[in-house]
């Protein structure tokens, strides 16, 4: 879809200006009533800008005249970029982030930024910053999006336009919020896509990964921002592929099934559309494999919420009110007004996890907690890397329910809140790609099912779902 | 474990949040939960498996000493109304 748009808008048969004005009318209309975007960044100059390219015969690019949303985590020059966080109010980055500048490089109109929760401390998008309105379920407006990409997901199943979206994952947020709102989502490896720009969650586990209606698109987005950055000394020196050509041919292609992925706790509607949607596959050729994880599947979540905490805590640190965002009067002495200001901006999960970050962190339970989880996040990596001796793809539910109700979650002890994460914590602390599709809809509400791959393997689990979406 | 609001509250000094007393009673219930739960971790053998800090083999990545662009001192310095002569102004440090 997005690329027939695009050959379209190069060879001049769109006028880019009012195309994007219709989308931006369209944009705000739905940003009413749902709460999607925080800012609009100058669509319309760059449309201008654009257009005139077609006009001199310089038009070009893989996403000419397409409009990108952004997580609000992603720097944008000159938009205001906050993660949803009152700390980081007015905040307008004097730079791109590394994604934005070859998203631009391509041609692409960047929309604005999308909500989430504050600084990706979620998976519901209910703990949006203070000041910031949730956004809500494009299926059923008393329910949620999911999180932490919340307004990414939402806009992008809304959007009657061409559009992809940019998201970021730490623990599960693209595929989370891309499963409860019907869209497809990928998350690539750990190092595929330069964080240069991104506001850190956690530096070991974050990932810059897209949203889109369809695989082809996601993928194309993908295609466009991956590859090695200087400014990222973690980003892989890997080939980067043309995913978004990726043919959906899987015979002989072999699907691990995690036993402990479909046993209790999971949705019935869930587990059974998802083992319907294997069954397809078998029925196309590939080959099912009954595989356990126990590792990861029962210590993913401590480990998960020992790690991330502990490397937001350190991440955090540098949100004081002086140089950017929130500020106030300058009284009391330096601890006293960083205290102030950081405990009157942060919204209740950002201390949270702050303080069970930092705990893990201190002397005395630093050996018992964070080195602990460490470890456990070794066994991890090597149950999985076992696995993929013996399969190409391991498949399961994304999340273990649909998309729940805000009074559902508003009942959910913090304890709670985090077991939600159970699926995709794994394969994040692993580092591998992993993405979701929609696959059915029960009860009026779509179920997404995720396809994890190894390391670098984004070409296979976009064969998977491009099978899937034949 | 025992997690007492005292506990929280040195916690907190350390991540730089000034708590109020309803904040540090709450989040020491709360986390006491919490790390209930984590402390199943201890269930899972690691004897002689080392931690893991990045998911991938991460080495360390140089490049050519040569001087890039930097960020000028006006725009550095334009997010902010704590300034002063071309300096970013803070609270007195005693």
């Amino acid at each position: 879809m997005i690329k027939k748009f695009v050959k379209e808008a190069l060879a001049g048969k769109i006028n880019l200006v009012e195309h994007t004005e219709k989308a931006l009318e369209e944009a705000e209309k739905i940003n009413k009533e749902y709460h999607y975007i925080t800012a609009f960044a100058d669509a319309v100059n760059r449309a201008k800008e654009l257009q005139e390219q077609v006009k001199n015969g310089t038009a070009k690019g893989k996403l000419f005249g397409v409009l990108i949303s952004v997580k609000d985590s992603i720097c944008v020059k000159d938009t205001e970029t906050t993660a949803s966080s009152a700390i980081l109010k007015g905040y307008k980055p004097v730079f791109n982030a590394t994604v934005i500048q070859k998203c631009l490089d391509e041609g692409a109109i960047i929309l604005g930024k999308t909500v989430m929760d504050e600084f990706g401390f979620g998976g519901f998008s209910t703990n949006v910053g203070k000041g910031y309105q949730k956004p809500l379920n494009p299926y059923d407006k008393k329910r949620s999006t999911g999180g932490s990409s919340g307004g990414a997901a939402g806009l992008t199943k809304k959007a009657s336009f061409p559009h992809i979206a940019l998201g970021e994952s730490t623990g599960g947020s693209i595929v989370n919020p891309a499963s409860f709102c019907g869209v497809v989502g990928i998350c690539p490896t750990y190092g595929r896509v330069s964080r240069y720009g991104l506001i850190d969650y956690g530096n070991s586990l974050d990932k810059v990964g897209t949203l889109a209606l369809n695989t082809e698109d996601a993928a194309l987005l993908l295609e466009v921002i991956s590859g090695r950055d200087s400014h990222d000394s973690t980003t892989a020196d890997q080939p980067v592929h043309n995913y978004s050509e990726t043919p959906g041919a899987i015979s002989g292609l072999r699907i691990g099934i995690v036993k402990e992925a479909y046993a209790e706790g999971i949705d019935n509607n869930v587990r059974k559309h998802v083992l319907e949607a294997v069954y397809k596959l078998e029925q196309k050729g590939a080959r099912r494999i009954e595989i356990s994880l126990p590792i990861g599947m029962n210590y993913g979540v401590p480990t998960y919420f020992t790690l991330a905490p502990a490397e937001a805590s350190t991440n955090l640190a540098k949100y004081c009110g002086i140089r950017y965002g929130a500020n106030e009067q300058l009284t009391g002495n330096f601890n006293e007004y960083f205290s102030r200001v950081r405990n009157n901006n942060f919204g209740e999960e950002a201390k949270r996890r702050l303080l069970l970050g930092t705990f893990a962190r201190q002397a005395g339970y630093r050996d018992a907690f964070y080195t602990k989880a460490a470890k456990v996040r070794t066994k991890i990596i090597q149950e999985y890397a076992q696995a993929f001796k013996q399969v190409d793809v391991i498949i399961t539910p994304t999340v273990a329910i649909q998309a729940p109700t805000f009074d559902e979650v508003k009942k959910l002890t913090p304890l709670q809140n985090f077991m939600i994460d159970l699926l995709t914590v794994s394969p994040n602390l692993a580092g591998l790609p992993h993405m979701t599709i929609p696959v059915a809809e029960a009860n009026g509400l779509p179920v997404g099912m995720m396809i994890i791959g190894p390391q670098f393997g984004e070409q296979k689990i976009i064969q998977v779902a491009r099978a899937h979406e034949k | 474990m025992e997690i007492t609001p005292e506990l929280v509250k040195r916690v907190a000094a350390n991540a730089r949040l000034n708590l109020k007393e309803d904040e540090v009673k709450k989040f020491a219930a709360e986390m006491k939960e919490i790390l209930a739960n984590f402390e199943k971790l201890s269930e899972v053998n690691t004897d002689g498996v080392e931690p893991s800090f990045h998911p991938i083999p991460v080495k360390n990545v140089t490049r050519e000493d040569k001087p890039g662009k930097c960020l000028d001192r006006e725009e550095a310095l334009s997010l902010t109304p704590h300034k002063k002569n071309g300096y970013f102004r803070g609270p007195k440090t005693i």
